[in-house]
């Protein structure tokens, strides 16, 4: 879907780190209600560099450092929120976000209902998520499907720094609570999950060309990142990477949809595509059971039933805790998915 | 073998139980008069006596005595007193109407009528309360509409949030109330961050927060705080000390040999601790607190002590764990009788004047019962439209909604 915009022409090359920093400069600046904070936000800049320079530009009223308190984040942004802020806060974990859930569930996601509309939360919750990195069991969690599961949020997750500064904008923007998920193995270059590979960089990648002005992706759409007749895979973040490279490993033209917009979601897309292709594979890093993968396989079986040629493949991360020697068996790579890819193709 | 006797864990049991009378000798009292005022702008380490003792201002006879005694206009008392007789009778007839079954639950605030109506009187209509359930005397004093107030306890069709709250979950911006939660503290860090918000844009409106003592022991009273504290936020973080949560004495949310006020000092908090059924006191706390909210001072926390009347909610029966005449024996009295006393002394009352409020009161309060309910009620069957009930989940409705509101009509 097309990016709305003043201006695209003045473009840089970006990581993803850089793009999600230049949308909340911008924000910043284009909003004065916007107001980011978060631990080790402030003055460091983040632990990802994700805010660098921010305070340093725009003041330390508008950009500070919070104490380690997720639910006092969390709860201090809904009201100001609720006074009339729009604030950009950090869980510099998403495996440490449990501590706000209350807040998040219980006040956030619901401020706008139980007032009728009184009293509203537009508020981002950026979080840093996905494995890949050696994190072990709390710097590597994806914990999409607890967000997704709750009436009221709005859950995003970018794949690249041209959406990431698009998505996080819309998401700003939103008057509706979002929770912005940031693959952090994505951060610095694109994954496709060959570890053995040096890490590539993001530089010279057709989507690290961002503009270096105000635009931003819409909520809602749902991106074809990789055109294809043989099956449909429904996949976000990192894995939309590891899809395009077990494309290549099976030699099958499967169409990469990249949700972006986790809930609600582009429903027209994914029915499309599959209806088109006739075969699904769902793909995510989070566990299988119960994950959003279900939902996705629930929605296509919906809304699909007549078109399908196969059962819908679900590729997920295994039902463990995430470990930290065991990585590489634990996260799917190129040769699961291909194998999924194969079974849904050789399926009758 | 150990020589060490075997380890006891300790589980502290209230006062008083049933057919057991209370012993009140925990409560941390002080005469009227006794506790000393401070300047507004000193530190909570200079305070820490103000956190174990207890500032009062009214003694038994009515005089107003000590350095507490605020500078405050008799019709602003009367004021209160009027507010404070319309809480409870407001109450007492809404009680009646939930066992009538025209509403399905209420929560009365007996006894506790003072903390709210005096603050309020201190406060700025556009300072946004953040309360806990039991702060309908904020409404009452602010005079926040009754007809509207009972539809949202109806459930008809003029409730303001369209029937999707349980009875006495207002909520009501005009009147600087914000929405309530079913969820126990949420609200106070909350208020901490929209004073925080106040305080960014340079503003001058201050926040009120509200928490009971049981809701002390959840996390996000800490966390409140700790953010008003490193912020300076300009807050005040009331803690409404009526001694039960609903069944459990205060002693199990951590109040035996201690007191909740001092939790602000050691949170570096400016705190006191007020006879919360002294409505001179309060307003006084409340004013002193208010200047420093204002002043950039900082934060302050009040520890109101009280006693909570009334059954927890209309789904609940003391009789079953606390001595059933309990209140009578409590040290602090009743708010509506003692600034009676005080007023009556100030010639300002009198049995007649008192027997007219009450007698207006009764009329205003029956007359907007009578008008809520021309509008159904939850039991009537005329409630919100059931279309409305996917409405405002967003801003916009999602394709999702469409769709499952579409088919609530197959």
């Amino acid at each position: 879907m097309a990016a709305q915009t003043d201006d695209l022409k003045q473009t840089a090359a970006m990581t993803m780190v850089q793009a999600l920093r230049s949308a909340m400069d911008i924000m910043l600046t284009r909003d004065e209600n916007v107001v980011v904070f978060g631990e080790d936000v402030g003055f460091f800049g983040g632990v990802f560099r994700c805010t660098e320079g921010l305070q340093e530009k725009h003041g330390r009223t508008r950009v500070f450092d919070a104490p380690i308190s997720e639910s006092g984040i969390v709860g201090a942004a809904v009201g100001m929120a609720a006074y009339g802020l729009r604030p950009v806060v950090e869980i510099q974990f998403a495996d440490y976000y449990y501590p706000a859930m209350d807040q998040i569930v219980s006040e956030a996601a619901r401020l706008r209902y139980r007032s009728a509309g009184e009293f509203t939360s537009p508020m981002t919750i950026r979080m840093p998520c996905g494995g890949g990195i050696f994190g072990g069991q709390t710097h590597s969690q994806s914990p999409e499907v607890l967000f997704t599961h709750v009436s009221g949020l709005r859950t995003v997750m970018p794949s690249n720094p041209f959406d990431a500064k698009g998505l996080l904008i819309a998401a700003i923007e939103s008057d509706d609570p979002v929770i912005f998920l940031e693959p952090k193995r994505l951060y610095n270059g694109p994954f496709d999950g060959d570890h053995d590979k040096p890490v590539v960089p993001w530089s010279g990648h057709p989507l690290a060309d961002v503009p270096l002005g105000y635009y931003s992706v819409p909520l809602e759409s749902a991106a074809v990142f990789r055109p294809g007749r043989a099956l449909t895979v429904l996949t976000y973040g990192t894995m939309v990477f590891v899809a395009q490279a077990a494309c290549e490993l099976s030699g099958i033209d499967a169409e990469i949809i990249d949700l972006r917009s986790l809930w609600p979601l582009d429903l027209d897309t994914l029915v499309k595509s599959v209806k088109k292709t006739g075969r699904c594979v769902v793909v995510h890093e989070a566990t299988r059971s119960s994950g959003f993968g279900a939902e996705l396989a629930a929605l296509v079986q919906e809304h699909c039933f007549y078109h399908l040629e196969a059962p819908i493949e679900r590729v997920a991360g295994w039902d463990t805790p995430y470990p930290h020697a065991q990585e590489w068996a634990y996260f799917p790579g190129p040769a699961r998915l291909a194998a999924a890819f194969k079974r849904s193709m050789e399926a009758a | 073998m150990s020589l060490q006797p075997p380890l006891a864990l300790y589980v502290p049991e209230p006062a008083g139980r049933p057919g057991h009378p209370s012993d009140f000798s925990y409560l941390r009292l002080a005469p009227a008069g006794q506790a000393r005022r401070p300047p507004v702008n000193s530190s909570a380490a200079e305070l820490t006596d103000l956190a174990y003792t207890l500032i009062r201002v009214l003694d038994d006879e009515g005089c107003a005595v000590g350095p507490w005694v605020p500078d405050v206009d008799t019709d602003v008392l009367k004021t209160g007193m009027r507010a404070m007789m319309k809480t409870r009778m407001f109450d007492a007839r809404m009680l009646i109407a939930q066992r009538q079954k025209k509403m399905s639950f209420y929560i009365q605030c007996l006894g506790e009528e003072a903390v709210g109506v005096a603050q309020a009187l201190a406060l700025n209509l556009d300072d946004m309360c953040f309360c806990s359930y039991r702060q309908q005397s904020i409404l009452m004093a602010r005079n926040a509409p009754l007809v509207d107030i009972i539809c949202q306890l109806l459930s008809n069709e003029n409730d303001r949030l369209k029937g999707r709250q349980l009875p006495v979950l207002y909520s009501m911006r005009d009147f600087g109330f914000f929405t309530l939660s079913g969820n126990l503290a949420t609200q106070f860090i909350q208020a901490v961050g929209w004073a925080m918000a106040s305080a960014i844009k340079g503003d001058t409106r201050i926040a009120s927060a509200w928490i009971g003592d049981g809701a002390t022991a959840e996390s996000d009273f800490h966390s409140a705080l700790i953010f008003a504290h490193v912020y300076r936020a300009p807050v005040i973080l009331n803690v409404v000390n009526n001694q039960w949560a609903i069944s459990t004495f205060q002693a199990i949310a951590g109040g035996e040999d201690t007191t909740f006020a001092a939790h602000g000092i050691g949170s570096g908090i400016a705190s006191l601790r007020v006879d919360g059924n002294d409505f001179l006191a309060v307003y006084s706390a409340s004013c002193w607190a208010a200047q420093r909210a204002r002043n950039n001072i900082g934060p302050t926390l009040i520890e109101w002590v009280t006693y909570r009347g009334g059954a927890h909610s209309t789904s609940d029966d003391p009789s079953r764990y606390r001595p059933e005449n309990d209140w009578e024996n409590f040290p602090l009295g009743d708010p509506i009788p003692r600034l009676r006393k005080h007023l009556e002394r100030l010639g300002a009352w009198s049995e007649q004047e008192h027997q007219r409020v009450a007698k207006e009161l009764e009329a205003e309060i029956a007359a907007a019962q009578k008008e809520a309910e021309s509008h159904g009620s939850l039991a009537a069957g005329r409630t919100p439209d059931v279309a409305s009930m996917f409405e405002d989940v967003y801003k916009d409705m999602p394709a999702h909604l469409q769709r499952q509101r579409a088919q609530l009509g197959e």
